[in-house]
């Protein structure tokens, strides 16, 4: 089952728009930049006029945010010379950019991206996601581009307008007219929409995304549609049949815990609390974490070892755990189905030696095998404590901490 | 009376051939459920666990006249043996892979609602009925016929369910296991329609979680036409936004699909929430005594 867990792919901007070129969707020239002097010769290249500095990280909010170490740099520049933009490079490569989804460290700009500036008239929003409710994919449009559009879809829902479309037929030109009605794109400009936005839900389905968005999507003085940004996620499940966007993974985006569980067919989150979780089954992993804070603690992490782990995983599982620093006790919960309490009992006897418990260990074990579970724990000598249910094993987590 | 499943329902799996279809297959058959054959392509005429392997599931059925299905098949192949069952025939068709891609969905949940077949899952237990009949990977032994209607999102939290209303003595009739992905087959609307018109089942206990609006459309459903108490839990309150908890479904984005409006629009509706996932069985009792 390894990497069923995996979460929906992350890619950057500009391999959003390598995409965008491919299918169809026009983006303005652009060349990337790992060092300043890259960035530099980027802006001769692109003409030497106006151009933008862009960092590149897997999170929104660059352009308000700025560096952790240097206040006064934000995450996006405009830039006049070759100079301006070798300084802005610099300034941005390996430091870190806070924006409002970063949280506080931030994260570490490896590249920027150089692009060409272009005359804005309008900023639209475009986006692609999946209607759970309507159980179709949906192309929403508002008339708000650049702003923070989830506050836009909370606060003025009836700024967002929505086509559904059929993933096998794509969206249909009259349903891209009336889009385009509502936006108050006339002229030439309609024409170029069709082809924009049709391509964009090609995109959407052929390679499989989850999210897909561009904000902001410019209509120029001229005219023309432009994509000045992109974001795309891509089903984690779906990535069987698109080994090629593999090389588009960036594991330095990645928390190092969370790759290494889902290298070990392992579901895990890490949170900010103290009492580490190991739990089988999403459902009760969550119930697991929620029960914790109710009773006065806080967890430090979602761990779902999934239904067929073996011995190997779940020691691994603890590993993981308790390379979190701020893990003072660990919880053990699992309701046997088809995952067997000896299985567990056994794997904390081998992490007991292998890994070694440095903090209380509780344990609760139900279902399938229990009792031979129980007893392997007992003839042990691990030092644990076990509880008898799951108010029992929150209640007695929670007590180590004093 | 149950739903969806009796002892006289006739079972088979596809995906038998497997090491996870044969043992789950096993499982059924030990727990009694009428288990008459498999289906793996290329593997027509074998034999697994004393049960005809056929090649296709139109076969199966001109053999076996099938009611229902287990689904073992992996991701990629799995949206493609759902489609097949859909054209089989086969009244209850329940998936239980994990990982289909979400777009494949879109189609497959389309030829469901288009068909008379009720697809349940993917990415779900199964569905049981107490003594009766076992059609998944859920451990039978905690189960006893009683009069719970249960219906949850999530596989070891509905077994946590099952057990506490085992060990109260209230027991199940039929416990469906939804499923964990963005789209599924049958919603908490379409069971609590069953379970609504089920004599047997006399109380529903559901266990739902954060992501999507799945929740909040039962809730004023029942509001509106559900009769029999209802109590429910909803997993994720501490679960951060924005990050997935395991399920594809369970996520909370664009601030939306958190386990509060979950359980405001629950509590408006009458329904019984329990504060704690300990407290399933006993917000059941309560919701049962308020009636």
């Amino acid at each position: 089952m390894g990497g069923l867990n995996r979460k929906n792919m992350k890619i950057h901007e500009y391999q959003g728009k390598e995409l965008f070129k491919k299918f169809g969707v026009t983006v303005l020239e652009n060349e990337l930049a790992r060092s300043p002097e890259e960035a530099a010769s980027a802006y001769t290249k692109l003409g030497g006029k106006v151009a933008v500095v862009k960092s590149q990280i897997h999170a929104g909010g660059r352009g308000k945010g700025t560096f952790a170490e240097n206040g006064d740099q934000h995450g996006v520049q405009l830039v006049k010379s070759a100079e301006e933009a070798r300084q802005a490079a610099a300034n941005m490569l390996g430091n870190h950019l806070v924006t409002i989804q970063t949280g506080q460290t931030g994260k570490k700009v490896n590249q920027v991206l150089v692009e060409a500036g272009c005359d804005i008239a309008r900023e639209l929003y475009l986006g692609v996601v999946l209607d759970r409710e309507s159980k179709r994919p949906v192309l929403m449009c508002s008339q708000e581009g650049g702003m923070d559009i989830e506050k836009v879809a909370h606060e003025t829902p009836e700024k967002i307008f929505k086509e559904h479309f059929d993933p096998a037929q794509g969206i249909e030109s009259f349903q891209v007219r009336k889009l385009c009605k509502k936006l108050g794109i006339e002229g030439k400009t309609v024409r170029l929409a069709d082809k924009f936005m049709k391509a964009l839900c090609r995109l959407y389905v052929d390679l499989d995304c989850s999210l897909m968005e561009i904000n902001p999507l410019v209509v120029t003085g001229d005219g023309d549609l432009v994509a000045l940004d992109s974001k795309i996620d891509f089903d984690s499940n779906a990535m069987f049949r698109h080994k090629d966007l593999e090389a588009y993974r960036d594991l330095s985006e990645e928390e190092p815990s969370e790759v290494r569980a889902s290298d070990a067919g392992l579901s895990y989150v890490m949170l900010d609390g103290n009492i580490g979780c190991l739990v089988n089954g999403a459902g009760l992993a969550m119930s697991t974490m929620d029960i914790i804070k109710l009773h006065g603690g806080e967890p430090a992490n979602f761990l779902d070892v999934g239904g067929g782990a073996n011995a190997d995983q779940v020691t691994e599982a603890f590993r993981i755990i308790l390379s979190d620093e701020n893990v003072k006790a660990v919880l053990v919960n699992i309701f046997g189905g088809i995952m067997k309490c000896t299985t567990i009992a056994e794997a904390i006897v081998v992490a007991a030696k292998s890994v070694g418990f440095t903090v209380p260990l509780v344990v609760r074990l139900e279902g399938t095998q229990v009792e031979e579970g129980r007893k392997i724990l007992e003839d042990s000598d691990v030092d644990l404590i076990t509880a008898t249910d799951l108010t029992d094993a929150a209640e007695k987590v929670v007590a180590t901490l004093g | 009376m149950s739903i969806l499943i009796d002892k006289n329902t006739k079972v088979i799996c596809q995906g038998i051939t497997g090491s996870v279809g044969e043992f789950h297959t096993k499982g059924c058959l030990d727990y009694g459920t009428k288990m008459v054959g498999g289906v793996t392509p290329g593997k027509g005429g074998q034999t697994v666990q004393g049960l005809p392997v056929f090649d296709t599931v139109e076969e199966a059925m001109a053999e076996t006249q099938a009611d229902a299905t287990m689904i073992f098949v992996p991701p990629a192949f799995a949206a493609d043996a759902i489609l097949e069952a859909i054209d089989g025939g086969i009244k209850v068709v329940i998936a239980v892979t994990e990982g289909i891609p979400v777009l494949d969905m879109v189609r497959v949940y389309e030829a469901a609602k288009a068909s008379d077949s009720v697809l349940v899952g993917p990415n779900c237990p199964g569905v049981i009925t107490a003594d009766e009949c076992k059609i998944g990977i859920m451990p039978g032994y905690i189960h006893q016929k009683g009069s719970v209607g249960i219906m949850s999102r999530s596989g070891t939290l509905t077994y946590e369910a099952v057990w506490q209303t085992s060990n109260l003595g209230l027991g199940q009739t039929t416990c469906v296991g939804l499923g964990g992905d963005p789209i599924v087959g049958t919603s908490f609307i379409d069971v609590l329609k069953m379970f609504q018109d089920d004599d047997e089942t006399e109380s529903i206990l559901m266990m739902g979680e954060i992501g999507g609006t799945a929740e909040e459309e039962a809730a004023a459903y029942v509001k509106e036409h559900i009769t029999k108490p209802v109590a429910a839990f909803i997993a994720g309150r501490t679960a951060p936004p924005g990050k997935r908890m395991g399920h594809a479904g369970a996520i909370i984005s664009g601030g939306k699909g958190t386990a509060e409006e979950k359980i405001a629009a629950l509590e408006a509706a009458g329904i019984e929430v329990a504060q704690s996932p300990a407290d399933m069985g006993t917000a059941m009792k309560r919701a049962i005594e308020k009636a």
